[in-house]
């Protein structure tokens, strides 16, 4: 390998050095390339460059194969990029010192080729010359080229349902399902503390689907203040609220707590994405950021054990919105 | 007869090739520093498809979800996707890969440095006139695909960081206004995040479907340019609209270029070797309920966050049809509005300056105003919302409380990109005038001196 890239090498060397070792210049009136004087320091520099570049290739070869090197990546990086970095610089010295150096002019194309136009538009125009419905034959052409591209277009919509969108409207929630943690271990009101954050899922459900997951946190009952459609979601100050952004779907991840300025003296939700601010007291409205409309809400109640569970659906659809988002309310999925 | 001329002869004998081979070998290319940034950027995409095969060789293009028991302790025993494990292991396990991986991923990064500055380059020199409008085109279509291709590349990693990229990318589709719901639940095959078939989809998409459609297409903007022959500055005295100087391929131009792209491939694979870039394994897998703070984008989405971030929360509502959700502003429009203003701004600007004609010859940014304070002033815009869109790491960092900021970006997005274009106009023609000044004066110091030498005579 090694062998044959010397091979290349010393080829370019020749080709590039090629005709150059007369030192006297004369004009040779049958030269294409003119002829120039030659330059020792930029040929010894090049060649130099070859070889060198070629024992780095060599080293990332050696680096590559012995493993007891270390950092096996930045030595690798080091040796392939030195490599090319070597090879590089004999070729711009060959290009810039060694060869031929010769600026020529030009004529640049015309701006167009009237007679070739008119011959091509002749040819064509001729060509029909035999047919004498042309529009209707036409027509024809321009229906079957449809129907092609129509034929060959319309299987795509086998992608994916099209028309449909019921699928955004569901959740895994019914009433009476159990919060569960990332582990699957079911949530008691006692687990929730006030100033922190819980993520939680609908029980049994898949956690990566957009309805199933939960920010869930425990708020003094007297700062709730919750509209008079939402009043009863929470369950002695606990609150949950869909996980996903209604901006552009990504997961709420910050709870701003004791406060937020702008709510003074309020916490606040907040999404990591696009800093989409939601204040859990008032039922997830949106107190600054570019979300277009609340968090969703789930109803909570706590059982007899102790346990949490949802008394209901969300009040709104999960995700990010759309055309059909303030449509219908979300259901439990069939 | 010599090797060389053997070998010429045989392939002639082949394809009867001669002639175009001698006029390959002869093209003229017009010598400029910036005429490289073009080559730059074609080469980055060599590097790209090269250490892109060597990536799909090892790279797992499934969503299903596996547990992760390789060499890398902090991810033992996490659920993750098939997808997010492989690029784990083709960065722990399989050799040189990382190196490959972050080559590949700085590829991307220098690539689209290029195309941008080479756009910048034809735009403020005026290199998009006739007869090169539909080169022009093609190269602002190439840099549109180009975002698509990165984007799609990092996405398939599925970690925390391109999941939540994916998501967004997601909900400003669901945001097009009354087919866009229609439109993610064709392609994703359901809500997000989906049954699975986004990624074999996705992943066919950024390795064969896109970097042909950009290979074909960067193929005809090198014919159309080859064709029409390259523009020129006015050097010399013998270069005009009607002739062209410059270096012929071989032997002049043939050693320098390729000498340039083994310097990028160069750079490239230190890069990749030496500097980390996205180190997936520390960000973690991707789950839809997890989200992590500080989150941003490469660079060159960085504009759309900053258009997400700026929009003030709304969604555009008729009664209870939601016209218009929030997203579509920042992640759709801006870009769109952008976009736009590049394929049309050289039929604009024929209508603004009523210019119309043949143009070979370069302008400098001076020499039109016009047209430099408009650029200005659009890459103020795009480089403002980019701004404010790392707002909250000027939180972090200084201390300036994000919604202040936001407000103050809000206004000043739309003033600032005035202020540039009105500088820049100042700037222009302050800098014409000078010339003339120094020009007045060249010409009555060689009067003078003419007047001086017949009066000694």
């Amino acid at each position: 390998m090694a062998k044959a890239k010397d091979a290349l090498l010393s080829g370019l060397v020749l080709l590039a050095s090629r005709g150059k070792r007369r030192r006297k210049v004369d004009e040779d009136p049958l030269r294409v390339v003119p002829d120039m004087d030659v330059s020792r320091g930029a040929e010894t520099r090049a060649i130099a460059l070859f070889f060198l570049s070629a024992l780095a290739f060599l080293a990332f070869v050696v680096v590559y194969a012995v493993d007891r090197i270390p950092h096996q990546t930045q030595f690798l990086g080091l040796a392939i990029g030195l490599g090319f970095i070597l090879f590089a610089a004999a070729l711009i010295v060959t290009g810039l010192r060694l060869v031929v150096t010769e600026e020529l002019v030009e004529e640049y194309p015309p701006q167009e080729h009237p007679g070739e136009v008119d011959l091509i538009a002749s040819s064509v125009e001729e060509a029909g010359s035999r047919l004498t419905r042309k529009r209707l034959f036409k027509l024809g052409l321009l229906a079957a080229g449809g129907g092609l591209a129509a034929a060959a277009i319309v299987p795509a919509a086998s992608f994916g349902p099209l028309l449909r969108v019921k699928e955004y409207f569901g959740t895994p929630w019914t009433r009476g399902r159990r919060l569960v943690d990332e582990d699957g271990k079911p949530y008691t009101a006692d687990d929730i503390e006030e100033k922190a954050f819980y993520t939680a899922f609908a029980e049994n459900a898949d956690k990566e689907e957009m309805g199933a997951s939960l920010v869930v946190v425990r708020l003094p009952p007297s700062t709730l203040d919750l509209p008079p459609e939402l009043q009863g979601y929470d369950a002695d100050g606990i609150v949950a609220y869909s996980k996903i952004c209604t901006h552009a779907g990504c997961a709420i991840a910050m709870y701003r707590v004791p406060t937020f300025a702008p709510d003074e003296p309020r916490p606040a939700l907040v999404c990591p994405c696009h800093y989409s601010t939601f204040d859990p007291a008032s039922g997830g409205t949106v107190t600054f950021g570019p979300a277009g409309r609340p968090l969703p809400m789930l109803p909570l109640t706590i059982d007899s054990r102790g346990f949490l569970r949802a008394k209901g659906n969300f009040n709104g659809a999960v995700g990010p919105s759309w055309w059909g988002v303030r449509n219908r309310k979300p259901e439990p999925q069939s | 007869m010599s090797i060389t001329r053997k070998v010429v002869s045989a392939v002639d004998k082949r394809t009867a090739g001669a002639p175009l081979l001698r006029k390959t070998l002869r093209y003229l290319f017009p010598d400029h520093w910036s005429f490289l940034l073009g080559e730059v950027a074609l080469y980055a995409f060599m590097v790209l498809v090269a250490t892109g095969i060597y990536l799909t060789f090892f790279f797992v293009d499934s969503t299903h979800t596996v547990t992760y028991h390789g060499p890398y302790r902090p991810l033992q025993g996490q659920e993750m996707t098939e997808a997010y494990k492989s690029v784990v292991d083709i960065s722990t396990t399989v050799k040189a890969g990382l190196l490959i991986r972050q080559t590949h991923h700085w590829a991307a990064n220098i690539f689209l440095v290029a195309i941008i500055l080479h756009l910048c380059r034809v735009f403020f020199t005026g290199a998009y006139r006739k007869p090169r409008g539909l080169i022009w085109g093609i190269g602002v279509t190439m840099l549109t695909l180009s975002l698509l291709e990165a984007y799609m590349g990092y996405s398939l990693v599925d970690d925390l960081l391109s999941g939540m990229g994916l998501v967004i990318g997601y909900s400003v589709g669901m945001a097009i206004p009354f087919v866009g719901a229609n439109l993610m639940n064709w392609l994703f095959h359901g809500p997000y995040p989906g049954q699975h078939v986004l990624w074999p989809r996705m992943y066919i998409a950024h390795v064969l479907l896109f970097p042909i459609l950009i290979g074909m297409l960067l193929t005809a903007h090198l014919l159309l340019v080859a064709m029409r022959h390259h523009t020129q500055f006015k050097q010399r005295r013998a270069q005009s609209n009607h002739v062209v100087m410059g270096v012929p391929a071989w032997p002049g131009q043939a050693p320098r270029s390729l000498g340039l792209l083994l310097a990028v491939a160069g750079v490239l694979f230190l890069l990749g070797g030496l500097v980390q870039i996205n180190p997936i394994w520390q960000w973690g897998p991707y789950h839809t309920y997890v989200g992590t703070n500080g989150a941003q984008p490469d660079w060159y989405l960085g504009w759309l966050i900053g258009g997400l971030r700026l929009v003030p929360g709304f969604d555009l509502v008729i009664g209870k049809y939601t016209l218009v959700p929030n997203p579509f502003w920042g992640g759709a429009l801006f870009p769109l509005v952008v976009f736009g203003f590049l394929f049309f701004w050289p039929a604009l600007e024929r209508k603004l300056t009523g210019d119309d004609g043949w143009h070979n010859v370069l302008e400098r940014p001076r020499d039109n105003p016009l047209r430099t304070s408009v650029g200005i002033g659009m890459i103020t815009w795009v480089l403002l919302v980019f701004v404010a869109g790392s707002s909250d790491r000027v939180n972090l960092t200084f201390g300036i409380p994000y919604t202040a900021q936001i407000w103050f970006y809000r206004v000043f997005v739309f003033v600032g990109p005035l202020i540039a274009a009105l500088v820049a106009h100042r700037v222009c023609v302050e800098l014409q005038n000078m010339e003339r000044v120094e020009q007045d004066r060249h010409h009555a110091e060689a009067e003078a001196r003419l007047a001086a030498s017949r009066q000694s005579t």
